[in-house]
């Protein structure tokens, strides 16, 4: 019966195959037009209305410093702040060629005698200034994670940790940045000496202000996976024997992690929230600093300038959110399913 | 009785449970004794509290009341003494089926090298049959094959016995039959004491030495005792065949029907 049925459709296949296979081609090349139809179209449709109300809102409204710029005019002051990040290059490549004549020169004349080097005094640009913040908020996560996922662990496995910290977590994590920063400040100004440090003291100040802010995702989801952890994977534990150590290295960080990388995923993205408030008021010479200096000037050029600001943080931000995504898929491969 | 034919020892086991109207007596008064070397087979109506005895023997549940005893000592908490195999084979799906093994071992042999341990996890997954898949994850496995690496984990650290949840539960007829197979093979080879959960008859009849029969709860215990008196080593066939197969297997359901619908006097009684 079967080989019947099986030699029947096998025959039915060598018939059909040749007219078969160009038309599948067909099927194949219309099923990816329509799904790239599916994927692109809509979002450059939403863009394409997003930039045309944009456009006629902002031909209408005129403030102090001008008309609100449309997103020609926002476009060109991106390529203007590019362009000054260039020349900015130029310039200090010029400067190290010109200090590197001038110390030839000088230890031609005066042999054995010490030369010192001059940094370049530029203004920071804009690129500069992302870079700033980037590391800024990257300290600030990574001290934030290095506090909360431990934390989080002793939190989740050990109940009387969890009803002491409780209440702690509950109180101090919707305090806003504005108000950790000046305390944050403070404590630097009185902890900070110039001669030893690594770091600036804005730049101090304002990772710590994004660590206390960003700690409280990792520290929730890290305790909330650590806590629902599988109970049979735990009785298996129990009958191994294994020891406190293995037992988390092994068993509860491997199956709480899809839920601490979430948390770390959340605490990066309020940590870059937080940085760009951190940074306007610590002058940390960031994207923060950035806005408000543009602010505080008032030309012309303000709001485009702002508005720049504006995407390039949201475009980082979503970069950043994918990043973590894309680290967690790697990290957490295979670990989903089959128990 | 000499210390072997007392291997292990449950004498009056209890569990309750609080419940919202007073407590929940689900074992009470469970007496069996198993000797070594022996298979026993545990059979109930589900939810009778064949898993509650299992787990008070592994340790991961305090009795009630009444004690166990193996091997001449009292048990307190799990311990690697006790091998015990889950109905869901519970590896830890991001480590390789030797690592899965090894989890144990290197805890338990934490004295010996490195090498030795892991001879003795890959033995244990040769020894049921898992030649290729050493270093697949569960992922990869199917869950006949995931089981045997439940059953090597738990044999790989020499335990004085196994205790198995209906280990087969979860799995279709044929890799059942592959598994029970594998099960009889390791417990004769390696000479280990048997405790085994099962509400399958044929299954009970085929594995074991004595099927020990639940009565439904509340206050379940051992209501009666079949000893199966089939030669070893058994095949299947063999088995099917055996002149008292049918009056065994007759014998066990009709205690399992007599526990679902008690006959009136009985119930008064
Ligand atoms: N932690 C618990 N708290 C209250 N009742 C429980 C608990 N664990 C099991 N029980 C009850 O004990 C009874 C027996 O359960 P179990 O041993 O799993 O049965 P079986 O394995 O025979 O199907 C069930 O009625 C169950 O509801
Ligand atoms: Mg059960």
């Amino acid at each position: 019966m079967m080989d019947v049925a099986l030699e029947s459709t096998a025959s039915e296949a060598v018939v059909a195959a040749p007219p078969a296979a160009p038309s599948a081609l067909r099927e194949r090349a219309r099923s990816v037009t329509r799904a790239v139809a599916r994927t692109v179209l809509p979002p450059l449709l939403g863009l394409a209305v997003f930039l045309a109300a944009w456009s006629l809102v902002a031909a209408s409204i005129e403030t102090s410093i001008g008309a609100v710029p449309g997103p020609r005019a926002v476009w060109d002051a991106a390529g203007a702040l590019v362009e000054e990040h260039a020349r900015e290059r130029t310039k200090a490549v010029e400067f190290e060629a010109r200090q590197a004549e001038r110390k030839e020169a000088f230890l031609r004349e005066q042999p054995g005698e010490p030369w010192i080097e001059r940094q370049y005094a530029g203004k920071p640009t804009y690129l500069d200034q992302i870079v700033t913040s980037l590391k800024t908020v990257f300290a600030g996560f990574v001290l934030a994670s290095l506090v909360a996922v431990p934390l989080g662990i002793l939190c989740g496995s050990i109940p009387l940790v969890q009803s002491a910290l409780g209440p702690f977590i509950q109180i101090f994590r919707p305090v806003s940045p504005l108000a950790w920063l000046p305390i944050v400040m403070i404590l630097v100004s009185a902890l900070y000496t110039p001669e030893e440090a690594w770091f600036e003291k804005s730049f101090v100040s304002s990772a710590i202000t994004v660590a206390l802010c960003s700690l409280w995702p990792a520290l929730i989801n890290t305790s909330l996976g650590v806590a629902s952890v599988d109970r049979d994977h735990l009785n298996v534990a129990r009958v191994l024997r294994l020891g406190w150590w293995t037992k988390v290295t092994k068993i509860i960080v491997p199956s709480a992690l899809p839920l601490i990388f979430t948390g770390l995923r959340l605490s990066l993205g309020v940590g870059w929230m937080v940085l760009i408030a951190a940074e306007m008021l610590s002058q940390n010479p960031g994207l923060g600093k950035f806005v408000w200096d543009m602010f505080q000037n008032g030309s012309s050029q303000t709001l485009s300038m702002i508005l720049v600001a504006v995407f390039t943080i949201g475009f980082i931000g979503c970069l950043l959110d994918r990043a973590m995504v894309a680290l967690e898929r790697l990290v957490t491969y295979g670990g989903a399913g089959a128990r | 009785m000499s210390e072997a034919d007392r291997y292990l020892e449950c004498w009056q086991l209890a569990k309750s449970y609080p419940a919202p109207a007073g407590t929940a007596v689900i074992v009470e008064g469970f007496d069996l004794t198993v000797r070594e070397g022996e298979f026993v087979c545990l059979i109930g109506h589900s939810g009778c509290g064949k898993s509650t005895v299992l787990s008070m023997v592994a340790g991961l549940t305090e009795p009630s009341a009444g004690g166990i005893v193996l091997a001449g000592r009292e048990i307190a908490g799990p311990g690697p003494d006790r091998g015990v195999v889950f109905q869901a084979p519970c590896l830890l799906a991001w480590m390789t089926a030797l690592a899965n093994v090894r989890l144990g071992v290197d805890e338990v042999f934490a004295d010996r090298p490195v090498a030795e341990r892991v001879e003795i996890a890959a033995q244990a997954l040769y020894r049921v049959g898992l030649h290729d898949a050493l270093d697949k994850r569960p992922g990869e496995l199917s869950a006949g094959m995931r089981q045997r690496v439940g059953i090597a984990r738990a044999f790989a650290l020499s335990p004085k016995m196994l205790l198995l949840d209906e280990p087969f539960g979860m799995l279709d007829q044929l890799t059942r039959m592959e598994l029970q197979e594998v099960l009889i093979d390791v417990w004769q080879r390696e000479g280990i004491t048997a405790l085994m959960v099962t509400h399958d008859v044929d299954e009970a009849l085929f594995l074991a030495d004595r099927v020990a029969m639940m009565t439904s709860g509340p206050a379940a215990r051992v209501g009666a005792i079949l000893e199966v008196p089939f030669p070893r080593p058994r095949s299947r066939r063999d088995v099917l065949d055996h002149p008292d197969y049918y009056a065994l297997r007759e014998s066990l359901i009709g205690f399992l029907e007599e526990q679902a619908h008690p006959p009136a006097d009985q119930h008064a009684a």
